[in-house]
């Protein structure tokens, strides 16, 4: 039989999650309602009036090609960068859970990076891959014009999942390590003593069963892609050179905030927010459900 | 007795203390602006010296950030009701604000409050620019500058062309020579519309849009002017050929900071860089500014000026009035353009100031020098309809469409001329947007 606490009053477990719903009111479903009340209007920024427009808004953005080449390479970011990150972190938390000399001293070290500001990341990256004076501009000194992230799109883009899987890392190190770590110790070691070495033990053993960490990565890696990039896409490249990084983020901020175009803007965000919505809902409905091992 | 007397005087002083201190119940007002680092400085400055200069009003200033930054927070303050007295409203912002209607027009103000202004001692290219299509102001123009050429005569020199060139045959005579003797940057450019675009349709009295830049009506359309069509095609084969580099803040390094550095020999920036140079300059670096160069056979008209201006905002108590028009009559006084003058690179923006400026000798210092050169760029002509300013909605957007579009064709992505006729057509539907979202309103 199923156990439930109930409450006698009925409005006490209202009040009880009253303040939490506020802060989710305030904070969320407010500022989200507007979001969709200004998608379907023209609104004046200083206020003067709004005029309702229907969809004219959604339609001119489905129209616009910058639109479609800012959502194109939204998606080239968000899955450069999770891939990027999630083999990335998948290698470094094998090498750990293996053992490897100074992995205590190293386990530290790679949860750090995901504790420092992203602007901060995009300010470090910016000098590392500066064309005439970073690390890269090794690379112009034995062929010039070889790297310029300033005219160059690819380039831009190339710095840019750098930046941000350099991020993500940290974050996904942490998942694998404790998904490693949870892998029963007796398989591998049956698996060793049957004779498979430590490539076929990662191959057919661990990476199979860290799969439901591996999907939960891929649905976050690319939630936090298409959502948290603004600081980098900010500090680094300001969205250019030609609209090259300029992912969906960033453009409803330019559009929004610096070209005062708010109805635009919102229409926008609405339709990242059913996009973010999508993969939460993917994530939920195929990677939440238990797994079941073979 | 001399005790009860001195009692007595001190009973006196302290009483009237008292009975003062409850006169100075000062009305309080507040200013937000839009610059940092050491302008910002200056401007916190402004506000000490008036709180000093008087003792009926207290002002008090808030940074914003920069002149985005500043303009979107005050829009955000300003729904919220929250809003500064006075607002510093960068060039760009202004055809928003006129249409809002959410400001008190500048003569209205002053009137209102007793102070007589003489409205025509502004620089008219400076006070068009703010102003009515009749030619009224509706907000003080403050921090201004405008676009000029920065020319290093010592690198120059080794090609004969100490002298900075009046037009662009000139320019490039010269740089194809310095390019010939291995200099890597004879010229720098960067992506920016106001000096490479605006104004280089401004002196050589070219339409940006029509409708007289948009002053006759929400409905002007952008053209691009032939000349420029012809001039930005000529800045690509420069740069294929190597006289051109560019220059911009994602590159690392800007153009004032190439051309102090010495990098450079060649840039066209707003006359405001003329401190920082000044301060930044590589030891024994030997420039001057001069006016924007011309197209041959064509005479100069006066350029446009950028920075930003004063706005008072409605909907504030009606006391503060009172406090924004002594601040406003205070700032245009002659000694406070000095004080402009000597602490930025800005310009003066009255006559009364720009002549007090000269007669004090500031022109003729070292470390001035050429500065006059922005005033006489800004005074060349009585403005015209192509000169007066810009009435075109939506153009923060217009700026960063032509900063793409320009980038996309020196990265080779798409000819200049697709470029530019991208420009057109994507900002015709920014403007048509914004004719939209003001239906029914008229520009005043």
């Amino acid at each position: 039989m199923e156990r439930r606490a109930t409450f006698r009053a009925p409005l006490l477990p209202w009040l009880l999650v009253l303040p939490q719903l506020l802060i989710v009111f305030v904070f969320f479903y407010w500022p989200s309602g507007e979001a969709f009340r200004w998608a379907f209007t023209l609104e004046q920024p200083w206020g003067g009036g709004r005029e309702w427009v229907g969809w004219q808004n959604f339609l001119e953005i489905f129209v616009s090609t910058h639109y479609w080449a800012s959502v194109r390479v939204s998606m080239i970011y968000a899955f450069g960068t999770s891939a990027l990150a999630i083999v990335i972190a998948l290698l470094l938390a094998l090498f750990i859970d293996r053992e490897v000399r100074g992995s205590r001293g190293w386990r530290v070290a790679l949860i750090w990076p995901y504790a420092v500001a992203a602007p901060a990341i995009g300010m470090i990256f910016r000098f590392v891959f500066d064309a005439r004076a970073g690390v890269f501009s090794l690379l112009n000194a034995v062929s010039p014009g070889f790297w310029d992230p300033s005219m160059n799109g690819t380039h831009a883009m190339v710095m840019l999942i750098f930046a941000g899987s350099w991020q993500l890392i940290a974050y996904n190190f942490v998942f694998f390590l404790a998904g490693l770590q949870s892998i029963p110790r007796p398989l591998t070691e049956a698996a060793a003593m049957d004779g498979a070495g430590p490539l076929r033990r990662m191959r057919d053993i661990q990476v199979p069963l860290l799969a439901p960490t591996f999907f939960f990565l891929v649905v976050i890696n690319l939630t936090d892609s298409f959502t948290n990039s603004f600081g980098l896409v900010d500090i680094m490249t300001g969205g250019g050179p030609a609209r090259a990084t300029d992912i969906m983020v960033y453009k409803i901020y330019s559009d929004g905030f610096k070209g005062l175009d708010y109805s635009g803007a919102a229409a926008q965000s609405v339709i990242l927010m059913l996009l973010v919505v999508a993969l939460t809902f993917i994530q939920f409905r195929f990677v939440e459900r238990k797994m079941r091992y073979r | 007795m001399k005790f009860p007397v001195t009692a007595l005087a001190i009973g006196a002083v302290l009483s009237l203390g008292a009975a003062r201190a409850e006169a100075q119940e000062k009305q309080k007002f507040t200013w937000w602006y839009g610059l940092t680092g050491q302008l910002g400085e200056v401007m916190q400055s402004y506000c000490r010296n008036f709180n000093a200069s008087q003792n009926q009003f207290e002002i008090t200033c808030t940074g914003q950030g920069e002149y985005a930054d500043a303009l979107q927070n005050t829009i955000a303050a300003f729904r919220a009701g929250a809003h500064p007295t006075i607002v510093q409203v960068y060039d760009v912002g202004t055809t928003d604000l006129m249409l809002s209607g959410q400001y008190m027009p500048a003569r209205q103000l002053m009137s209102e409050n007793g102070y007589q202004v003489k409205w025509d001692n502004y620089i008219s290219s400076i006070g068009n620019y703010y102003a009515t299509s009749k030619g009224e102001m509706l907000s003080f123009p403050f921090n201004s500058s405008t676009a000029v050429m920065y020319w290093n005569k010592g690198t120059y020199r080794a090609v004969d062309q100490e002298a900075p060139p009046a037009t662009w045959q000139g320019v490039e005579k010269a740089a194809r020579a310095l390019k010939a003797q291995g200099h890597a940057c004879p010229i720098a450019i960067d992506f920016d519309s106001w000096q490479h675009w605006e104004q280089f349709n401004a002196i050589h009295n070219l339409p940006m849009a029509t409708k007289g830049n948009g002053f006759g009506g929400l409905d002007a359309e952008i053209q691009i002017a032939p000349l420029f069509r012809q001039h930005a095609n000529t800045l690509f084969r420069w740069y294929k050929d190597g006289l051109v580099q560019v220059r911009t803040k994602a590159g690392g390094r800007t153009l004032p900071e190439s051309f102090a550095s010495g990098e450079c020999a060649m840039m066209m920036a707003s006359i405001a860089n003329h401190a920082a140079i000044t301060r930044t300059a590589r030891e024994g670096l030997d420039w001057t500014p001069a006016m924007l160069p011309l197209y041959e056979g064509h005479s100069r008209t006066n350029s446009m000026v950028g920075g930003a201006s004063l706005w008072v905002l409605k909907g504030r108590p009606a006391g503060e009035y009172k406090g924004a028009a002594a601040f406003l009559n205070f700032i245009a006084q002659p000694q406070q353009e000095l004080f402009m003058a000597q602490n930025t690179g800005y310009i003066p923006v009255t006559r009364a100031g720009y002549e007090g400026i000269k007669q004090s000798g500031f022109y003729n210092k070292p470390e001035n020098h050429g500065r006059d050169i922005a005033v006489e760029s800004l005074l060349a002509t009585e403005p015209t309809e192509n000169t007066r300013g810009l009435r075109l909605g939506n153009f923060t957007q217009v700026r960063a469409l032509y900063a793409n579009e320009m980038q996309a064709a020196f990265s080779g992505q798409k000819t200049v001329d697709q470029a530019l006729d991208a420009i057109a057509t994507e900002g015709n539907k920014l403007l048509r947007r914004f004719e939209q979202t003001y239906r029914g309103k008229t520009l005043p």
